[in-house]
């Protein structure tokens, strides 16, 4: 692995600003050189090129995405872009249901964990999108466990909250051509897991913390 | 190229808008250095972030009409698309309207410019309000969605009404064939936004230094019966003052300002109850520094296809 961005990824990262206008707000922390793992709602495709790409050109170098890998795996040019391009990590979605006992599915889980934590390494950042699947940008849909565990695995990395506006508007589900909406990405304060916190207590904070930072829409 | 560089009068317009610039410029310094109160202060801020503003929007409109035709319809595409992009963001659309929204962006818009661009005046006229009138409606319907529908279709309709086919008149003045005023053309598109925009900042100028009572505070609490009255008149005044670039007489040219200012106001005054009804105070504040165009051009939204039918009518035989 190496930390030079790779061409394309720049010039997605400028098409993806050019066609979202996206403004980015540091709303509860500033920019840092930290390891993070920045969560937000998922609602597009567009959204972690959005996301990366409202991060400032050096931290970039140092922030890989978590994609879901059957989705980007089923074809090469997804597999090239999300691998090469923007240097992904690739998760599998849904091993622990899939599971036959719930030995395996404590075991899958580990791995996954294990996994995230490998990618973290010493110097990169995470982009996570907890809620697994797109939702239709109404609601904030409810966080799967991983990033509970992950932040008990990694204690040192801080978790920081985002939320990106209006993705749904530009590029919803089941669309291949996207409107040039405006959009918002704001970053929340971080957070970490309390002592004693329970899992579904911290998921929904999380979650709330995310979905806080709405600004646009919000009942 | 630059067929306008050897136009004199054109450079006198150039050269008078430069004259105000740096006029308001020394002004803007002024008030900054004399102020008393913390209270006048960030009006003061606002009027000089909004010189350095109209600084870059001259330089930009000043180049664009020097390129000639096609810059003029390069430079009022680009403004369409950042005015329906703020207006699209702002106004609630559903998933049902994706496809629809991507036409109006992307086919809808550009075409109406590559209209004017080939001169097809008959086809420039009805694409928007006839073809474009039947086929949003039609193409939310495909979609399934009904709910809202009348809402929807309409909104849109709106958008795409007010910002592309509206304000592609000012552009469209390019394609008018005034006898005796052939290829002076862009003296009539930049008279038509000087004393348009002239409009807007003298009612605002009018206002801050003697408004008291205001029109609709409920629409827009700045705009005041003591700024209408100054602005417009002293704008009129102006555009009157201008006839020597246009194809009118001093009083022809004092009534075609007078047009522009009133119809100015009323764009204004529209937008302003639109962006109410939205509520969009909270996404002004988000989108601040960024947005901001379509209030910038509202007023030469309405005011442009008037004046351009106006001079159709009564210039061009």
């Amino acid at each position: 692995m190496n930390d030079r961005i790779h061409p394309f990824a720049n010039l997605l990262a400028a098409v993806a600003r050019g066609v979202t206008g996206v403004q980015v707000q540091w709303a509860g922390c500033e920019p840092d050189e930290k390891q993070r793992i920045y969560f937000a709602n998922h609602t597009s495709h567009l959204d972690f090129v959005v996301l990366w790409s409202g991060l400032p050109p050096d931290l970039r170098a140092h922030t890989r995405p978590v994609a879901a890998q059957d989705y980007w795996e089923s074809s090469a040019l997804r597999r090239y872009v999300v691998m090469n391009v923007f240097n992904a990590v690739l998760v599998q979605r849904g091993v622990m249901a899939q599971a036959k006992s719930p030995e395996e599915a404590r075991y899958a889980g580990r791995a996954l964990i294990e996994q995230m934590a490998a990618a973290l390494g010493d110097q990169y950042s995470l982009i996570l999108f907890p809620e697994g699947t797109r939702g239709n940008g109404e609601k904030v849909g409810s966080f799967r466990a991983g990033l509970y565990h992950l932040a008990l695995r990694r204690p040192d990395v801080e978790l920081v909250p985002a939320y990106l506006e209006n993705m749904n508007r530009i590029l919803p589900k089941g669309e291949v051509l996207p409107v040039p909406m405006l959009s918002l990405l704001t970053f929340g304060r971080p957070l970490q897991v309390e002592p004693g916190e329970e899992k579904e207590t911290f998921l929904e904070r999380a979650r709330e913390a995310v979905s806080s930072l709405r600004r646009i829409g919000s009942a | 190229m630059l067929p306008a560089i050897h136009d004199a009068k054109l450079a006198w317009l150039y050269g008078g808008v430069l004259f105000l610039l740096v006029v308001s410029t020394l002004i803007g310094r002024w008030l900054k250095r004399r102020r008393k109160s913390e209270a006048s202060r960030a009006t003061i801020e606002n009027v000089n972030a909004r010189i350095r503003a109209w600084w870059k929007m001259c330089a930009i409109f000043a180049l664009a009409i020097l390129v000639g035709r096609v810059g003029s319809l390069i430079l009022f595409g680009l403004i369409s698309f950042l005015a329906l992009r703020e207006y699209m963001t702002l106004v609630p659309t559903r998933r049902g309207d994706h496809r629809t929204l991507f036409w109006s962006f992307f086919v809808i818009m550009p075409l109406q410019y590559f209209l004017i661009g080939i001169q097809w005046y008959g086809f420039f006229a009805i694409m928007i309000p006839v073809l474009a009138f039947v086929y949003v409606p039609t193409r939310i319907a495909i979609a399934g969605d009904t709910a809202h529908f009348l809402e929807r279709a309409a909104k849109i309709q709106f958008g795409i009404m007010v910002c592309a086919y509206c304000l592609s008149h000012a552009p469209a003045l390019l394609l008018l064939k005034i006898p005796g005023y052939e290829g002076q053309d862009a003296r009539l598109l930049l008279y038509l936004v000087i004393v348009d925009q002239m409009s807007d900042v003298l009612q605002f100028v009018w206002g801050k230094l003697i408004g008291r009572n205001k029109i609709a505070w409920r629409v827009s609490p700045n705009k005041t019966w003591e700024g209408f009255f100054g602005g417009i008149l002293s704008a009129t005044a102006l555009g009157a003052a201008l006839w020597w670039a246009t194809p009118f007489t001093p009083l022809q040219s004092a009534g075609m300002s007078f047009t522009i200012c009133i119809l100015g106001f009323c764009g204004g005054l529209v937008m302003s109850a639109i962006k109410r009804d939205i509520g969009i105070k909270d996404f002004g504040r988000v989108i601040e520094g960024h947005g901001g165009i379509l209030d910038r051009i509202d007023s030469l939204c309405f005011a442009a296809p008037i004046f351009f039918h106006l001079v159709r009518y009564y210039f061009v035989p």
